[in-house]
């Protein structure tokens, strides 16, 4: 059964169809891609999930629960949480405290203060922020701030982490560092769907591929399927992707 | 009963005609230079006044010195955006803060207009008397006054959507309107446009006191309504939407006359219900994107 | 994060605040009648000041409706004085105040500010309209009197109250509930992802602050004893804690506190000396400070501060 799983999603923006009856689903325990040009509806795929928006047409459901209609906090308590193509960081709190919300409002039990400092702690740890424990968020690098993120979306012990571009602005060492951050990330159990163009990080990481054109899905399966499917290679054409082609 | 009708329908265009000029004034000032004018009713109120000074002291015609009233209201408008809200715009670190701080800036506005006046003029309720006669419409009688100062705001409205659609600043107006950005890099001089709209909204807060005055008493403490019906009139109208500021003023007006008709002084608490309905059920108004 | 130097600084500000509350329960003793009044007017400045910082200060939504919830508890008391005792006068006051702000909260805290702070705008005049109307149409009243209470009670329930307001507030503050706030300030829609319930948050919040508002007006009108619709509901004191944040700095709990002396001082000052033109010397007073100083002095205070701990630590 999937975890996530989502049929004949349609959202228009004006007379545009931003995402157009998509079907996708997602397994447990997978890392599933999400790439196509700009303007193929990614991110607004990623809006309408976490109820920033709400689509015309079409369902979604978490473990079989329909989560349309419901709205962000909901969402993010039930196990879905994710992270920003324009980082939102509390710029002004500390990385503790940033982390702290999250595992303080995005669960679905109670944690007592002492359980969700320690959480906190340790979450900062693994995504390797430790000595940034008491900075104010916006002292940090642009990646750091993107491992905040992360670890705030960690801290609402979600199912499912949905990653928006979290490698773009990255020079390639962090990027290497941030593919070993995901990979991490499902060694821990969560299911996660990323948005990316930086084409060798997902080539490498994820399970599986979806293509988004377009606003439709034009290709679905493993990094090779993808790479060998000539639709998905002409829609790239003359596309600037980062750091290696396809 | 038709002579009923027909009374509460005309008053309420009247009033509707006077909200209409008010509301698309302070559209100009909230939809492009994004300043939420709380002091809006009293530049109306001023211009208000001068016209009523004019005529008592002076006794220049009412509907002749709007030509006086209305651009000094305007040339006040412009000054204060050149000095006050562009240095806020200069110091505010995001949109957000300018808003939040030019709408501050405007409380503060509000009690140095509506003192200033007070100190002038004093406080207590003024008015004079002007084409106060009756006249005859198919049975029913309305004051001279109230139908000269509704085919004046008509008009005023009018020629202000020619103005937009037609002239060349109008049409800078609409664009710095939709996408500042976009309109300044189109040559567009996004600073001259946002003190002229400012101005604007000012001008026909002016008019629009000015035509009050013939019709209505009026004093220093009059504005806060004013203001308070303009910014629901928006609402209704659709934020950012000017003639949606015309259709909400009419619709308003007429709301008004009908509640004033079945129970006097409850026209104000209407209007807020009328608010409270538009959050709930539409926030985007009747025009709004 | 709690550092030695936060803890003495913690330890100092409350040794402070201790003392200048027992000098504060001390003053009706051997102060004259004056000096009570004007404390009660400074405490009841404050209270307003502080409960509206603690709704608008961490949201950013600006609320221009604490006149209508002081003068809801002032009416309050106006209506009920006669019939029931003080203390639940007070109380009531403070629930009816509260649920008008659960409502207003309910109808525009789901939506953008600019919503809320047109509806906060106008509800003062509104609630004075509607009250005036009922009152001249169905019950026939104008004007009520509450029976008075003396001077050193009605300081000491302010004081009672300010006391209370600000311990919940740095209750609040420090609690996850504070974070959440701060969060919904900072970034509104990660607060919301980050799993914050922002609208129930905000909502909540603000009924609090008016709850305190309520109670702060229900208390005072013991003391004006004559209250009619435009006497309850003064546009005024919507102005007032907006001034005083300005003045104060919004984000430090002393902030409006500060703000609120400041603003009182002034107020008796030059209501004595310019009776006719304290409202207007208020408005320029208040254009000047958004212009040059938008953090308020208690801001410009801590930014002198800074420059001059930078000065001594230039190795940092």
């Amino acid at each position: 059964m999937p975890i996530l799983e989502a049929k004949g999603v349609t959202r228009y923006f004006g007379g545009l169809a931003a995402v157009s009856n998509v079907d996708f689903d997602l397994r447990q325990g997978e890392i599933l891609g999400l790439i196509g040009p700009n303007g193929a509806g990614k991110t607004t795929l990623f809006n309408l999930i976490s109820a920033v928006i709400s689509p015309r047409s079409g369902s979604i459901t978490f473990r079989d629960r329909e989560i349309v209609g419901l709205k962000p906090h909901e969402i993010c308590r039930m196990g879905v949480a994710r992270t920003f193509q324009t980082v939102k960081v509390f710029s002004n709190m500390s990385a503790l405290h940033n982390v702290l919300l999250g595992a303080y409002f995005g669960r679905q039990d109670r944690m007592a203060t002492t359980d969700a400092v320690s959480e906190a702690t340790a979450l900062l740890e693994f995504v390797e922020l430790a000595e940034a424990t008491a900075t104010p968020a916006k002292d940090l690098t642009l990646a750091s701030q993107k491992r905040l993120e992360v670890a705030r979306a960690l801290a609402t012990q979600p199912e499912v982490l949905l990653l928006d571009e979290m490698m773009e602005g990255l020079n390639p060492s962090e990027v290497v560092r941030a593919m070993s951050l995901v990979k991490r990330i499902q060694e821990r159990g969560v299911t996660v769907v990323m948005i990316e163009h930086v084409m060798r990080a997902i080539m490498s990481v994820c399970d599986r591929i979806i293509v988004l054109h377009h606003g439709a899905k034009i290709a679905e399966g493993t990094p090779e399927e993808i790479s060998a499917n000539q639709e998905v290679v002409e829609v790239y054409f003359g596309e600037r992707t980062d750091a290696a082609n396809i | 009963m038709i002579i009923t009708i027909l009374d509460v329908v005309i008053s309420g265009l009247l009033l509707g005609g006077i909200y209409a000029v008010t509301a698309v004034g302070l559209s100009l000032q909230y939809g492009v230079a994004r300043v939420l004018n709380i002091a809006h009713g009293e530049f109306i109120m001023l211009g208000a006044f001068i016209t009523w000074f004019l005529y008592t002291a002076q006794g220049i015609n009412p509907l002749i010195s709007l030509v006086i009233s209305g651009p000094v209201v305007f040339v006040v408008g412009i000054l204060l955006y050149r000095t006050l809200f562009t240095r806020l715009r200069m110091i505010s670190p995001t949109p957000g803060a300018f808003e939040g701080n030019s709408m501050l800036a405007c409380f503060g506005l509000l009690f140095i207009i509506q003192n200033g006046v007070i100190l002038i003029w004093g406080a207590d309720i003024k008015g004079y008397s002007y084409l106060a006669f009756p006249v005859d419409f198919w049975g029913a009688k309305f004051a001279a006054n109230r139908l000269v100062t509704l085919a004046f705001a008509l008009v005023i409205c009018l020629v202000f959507y020619l103005f937009l659609s037609r002239t060349r600043m109008g049409k800078a107006i609409r664009a710095a309107a939709q996408d500042p950005e976009t309109a300044g890099l189109m040559g567009v001089k996004i600073n001259q446009v946002l003190a002229l709209c400012f101005g604007f909204g000012a001008l026909m807060a002016g008019l629009g006191g000015g035509l009050i005055s013939i019709s209505y008493k009026i004093q220093p403490s009059m504005g806060l309504e004013y203001t308070m019906i303009a910014l629901i009139v928006i609402v209704l109208g659709g934020l950012g939407s000017i003639p949606g500021s015309l259709l909400g003023g009419l619709i308003l007006g007429l709301v008004g006359s009908i509640v004033t008709h079945i129970e006097p002084g409850l026209a104000l608490v209407a209007y807020y219900v009328i608010f409270m309905v538009l959050l709930l059920a539409r926030p985007t108004g009747i025009l709004g994107r | 994060m709690e550092t030695p130097k936060t803890i003495t600084k913690n330890a100092f500000a409350t040794a402070l605040a201790v003392l200048i509350l027992m000098l504060l329960v001390a003053t009706p003793l051997f102060a004259p009648v004056y000096t009570t009044i004007l404390l009660t007017g400074i405490l009841m400045n404050m209270t307003i000041a502080v409960s509206w910082t603690l709704f608008s200060g961490p949201t950013g939504y600006i609320s221009l409706a604490s006149a209508a919830f002081f003068g809801v508890g002032i009416y309050t008391s106006a209506v009920l004085g006669m019939a029931l005792p003080f203390p639940l006068v007070i109380v009531l006051g403070a629930l009816v105040s509260g649920c008008l702000a659960l409502l207003v909260g309910m109808l525009t805290l789901r939506l953008r500010g600019i919503y809320f702070v047109m509806f906060t705008f106008g509800l003062v005049e509104l609630l004075l309209h509607f009250i005036l109307w009922w009152e001249l149409t169905i019950t026939g009243t104008t004007g009520r009197v509450v029976p008075p209470m003396p001077n050193t009670t009605v300081f000491y329930v302010m004081l009672l109250i300010l006391v209370t307001l600000v311990l919940t507030v740095s209750f609040i503050r420090r609690s996850r509930y504070g974070l959440a706030l701060e969060s919904v300030g900072e970034n509104q829609e990660a607060a919301a992802h980050a799993g914050v319930n922002v609208t129930a948050l905000k909502v909540i919040i603000y009924a609090v602050s008016a709850l305190f508002m309520g109670a702060a007006g229900a208390v005072i009108a013991t003391r004006w004893t004559y209250i009619d619709p435009k006497i309850a509901f003064n546009p005024l004191i919507s102005f007032m804690p907006v001034l005083m944040a300005i003045f104060g700095g919004i984000r430090p709990l002393y902030g409006p506190i500060i703000g609120a002396a400041i603003f009182t001082y002034l107020e008796e000052f030059l209501i004595t000396r310019f009776p006719y033109h304290y409202m207007l010397i208020f408005g320029i007073i208040m254009v000047v400070a958004i212009l040059y100083m938008p953090n308020g002095l208690v801001g410009l205070a801590e930014g002198i501060w800074k420059r001059i701990s930078r000065r001594t630590h230039a190795d940092t």
